[in-house]
């Protein structure tokens, strides 16, 4: 009986976890489809043309490079300013620190449709013409709770006493911060830009109301999925899997190195 | 508190947090402001001008409630699926993960880097009528011979239920991999079988996890359009893809950010009520063990 409660389980996480990569699956199979019409919905036949020409396909290109160029710049920016206010919440008891605590859970709570419309009343209001410095705007400002969380959650399970060590042997806090704090707190903040570089590369909803003509990879696919989707867009979509996959892989062999080196 | 914190003057805290912050009040609490003064403005694209128009609220509502119920209905149900696989998962991974928790969680993870609506699309085609999916069905005859799957609410609730499910996995696996093992053997030492005690014991220490997960599963998915753009049809239409046509297509701003503050306000008398119902003391409880 208990055999068979165990097993009915480890079963039930198997389907699961199938589950999850059913789509998956779908999208890596078709990049590999030769389809006749505009639309790749069926399987048609087997072929490398698209992963060898994967940008043969007008704006394509442009639309990816805008992406990954927003995902860098708001992911380092939102990395900074986040990692700050963590830092500030972990470290230091300080009037203000419950409405800062607030505000950086409500953008986490509210619909991004509701972001996406407020910024888009804000941009208006303001007279600032929509494009790539609004959704570089827009995508700071959502990356910012992300990182906060995710480096708050490093800096928690922090061994104060390491710093305390380093100061007993001369260093000054400048020292200290940057030879010690810092080292060690590197994989949440790692963590964290590749947490608000993928949240950045993937958003549609907040940028499809700020983008003005300003067209990134979510919007040409969405443009795409009402006239034609072309094989290519299931390349770009393979290949930004494999990177962001590969990533988080190095961090947790990273991470798993470091824990056996300090211990 | 380290000499860190001792030596520094009372600034510092500030000056961490300034930079951060004034952002956020800028590009989100001042964008709040501004739809808010929209959602009490009349006019027609582009001239708006603020008088206290109470009446868009009540005019938005009634004119689209379908969909507002049609939401909270679809994003209701998707949640509970999404609960359904993934507590056992999470379950699976906490306590027989063993040295592979990790790369389990990976496993979770790893789907949603592939883009939102490329993973959207895919399920456009496993449901579409040629699908196996469909054949499969009507072969059982559980759907008819010209049944389908595609542009049906079923279609757009199974798009929610997939699409956000790192969300709930994420907190119910921390919560459960929180729980100190030595408080279920203790539960066994005295007596208690194995359902009991993961009613009296797992069950509502992993309350807290089962709660941030239902928000950040209900939350998206309440206000999401994209599922029901593209496979269902404007009869499964949520107020997410009102909002949008009134913003981006029909313009009428008023009317938009109308229904966004009510979908905002929806969406908090909900997570309180769960609050109360799941029990706010058995929250707090949970989370301090």
């Amino acid at each position: 009986m208990r055999w068979i409660r165990r097993h009915v389980l480890d079963g039930y996480a198997a389907l699961a976890l199938l589950y999850l990569f059913v789509p998956i699956s779908v999208v890596v199979a078709f990049s590999f489809n030769a389809p006749k019409g505009r639309f790749n919905y069926t399987w048609q036949g087997f072929t490398f043309a698209n992963w060898e020409h994967p940008f043969a396909f007008p704006g394509l290109s442009g639309a990816v490079q805008v992406s990954i160029e927003i995902a860098l710049l708001s992911s380092l920016a939102a990395t900074v300013l986040g990692t700050l206010i963590a830092l500030a919440l972990v470290r230091y008891r300080f009037r203000g620190s419950a409405t800062t605590n607030l505000l950086i859970f409500i953008p986490m709570t509210t619909p991004e449709i509701v972001m996406g419309a407020s910024l888009l009343t804000l941009f208006l209001n303001w007279r600032i013409p929509q494009g790539f410095t609004t959704i570089l705007i827009a995508h700071i400002m959502f990356n910012i709770s992300y990182v906060v969380v995710t480096v708050r959650a490093r800096l928690v399970g922090f061994d104060r006493h390491l710093e305390e060590a380093a100061m007993d042997l001369g260093a000054n806090e400048l020292v200290t911060f940057f030879r010690v704090t810092l080292p060690l707190i590197a994989p949440g903040i790692l963590a964290a830009g590749l947490l608000a570089f993928a949240l950045s590369i993937d958003d549609f909803v907040i940028t499809y109301f700020n983008a003005g003509t300003t067209i990134t990879f979510p919007l040409f696919v969405w443009g795409a999925a009402r006239v034609a989707v072309p094989p290519q867009i299931n390349v770009i979509g393979t290949a930004i899997f494999m990177i962001a996959v590969g990533g988080m892989f190095a961090n947790v062999v990273f991470q798993n190195r470091r824990t056996r080196r300090l211990a | 508190m380290g000499r860190f914190l001792h030596r520094r003057a009372w600034v510092t805290p500030y000056a961490l947090l300034t930079p951060g912050t004034a952002w956020l009040v800028l590009f989100f609490i001042f964008p709040m402001y501004y739809l808010g003064k929209m959602a009490l403005s009349q006019g027609l694209f582009p001239i708006f001008s603020f008088n206290w128009a109470w009446g868009n609220f009540s005019d938005s509502v009634s004119a689209y409630s379908t969909q507002f119920v049609r939401s909270l209905e679809y994003a209701g149900i998707a949640t509970a699926l999404a609960l359904a696989i993934s507590y056992p998962l999470a379950y699976w991974i906490a306590f027989r993960g063993g040295r592979w928790k990790n790369l389990f969680l990976l496993l979770v993870i790893a789907p949603f880097f592939v883009t939102y609506l490329i993973r959207t699309l895919a399920w456009e085609t496993i449901l579409s009528d040629n699908g196996i999916v469909v054949r499969t069905l009507q072969a059982v005859h559980i759907l008819g011979s010209d049944g389908r799957l595609l542009a049906t609410s079923a279609a757009v609730i199974a798009g929610l239920t997939y699409n956000f499910l790192p969300f709930m996995v994420l907190p119910l696996y921390v919560s459960l991999e929180q729980i100190d093992h030595r408080l279920i053997e203790a539960a066994s030492d005295l007596y208690a079988t194995r359902p009991a005690s993961f009613l009296r014991v797992t069950l509502p220490l992993s309350l807290p996890g089962m709660f941030a997960g239902v928000l950040l599963t209900f939350i998206p998915a309440a206000g999401d359009f994209i599922n029901a753009q593209l496979l269902g049809t404007p009869q499964q239409y949520m107020i997410g893809n009102v909002i949008q046509s009134e913003f981006l297509s029909i313009r009428d701003y008023p009317t938009a950010a109308a229904l966004s503050f009510v979908l905002m306000g929806a969406i908090l008398v909900l997570v309180l009520v769960f609050a109360r119902v799941l029990g706010t003391d058995r929250l707090t409880s949970g989370a301090a063990a």
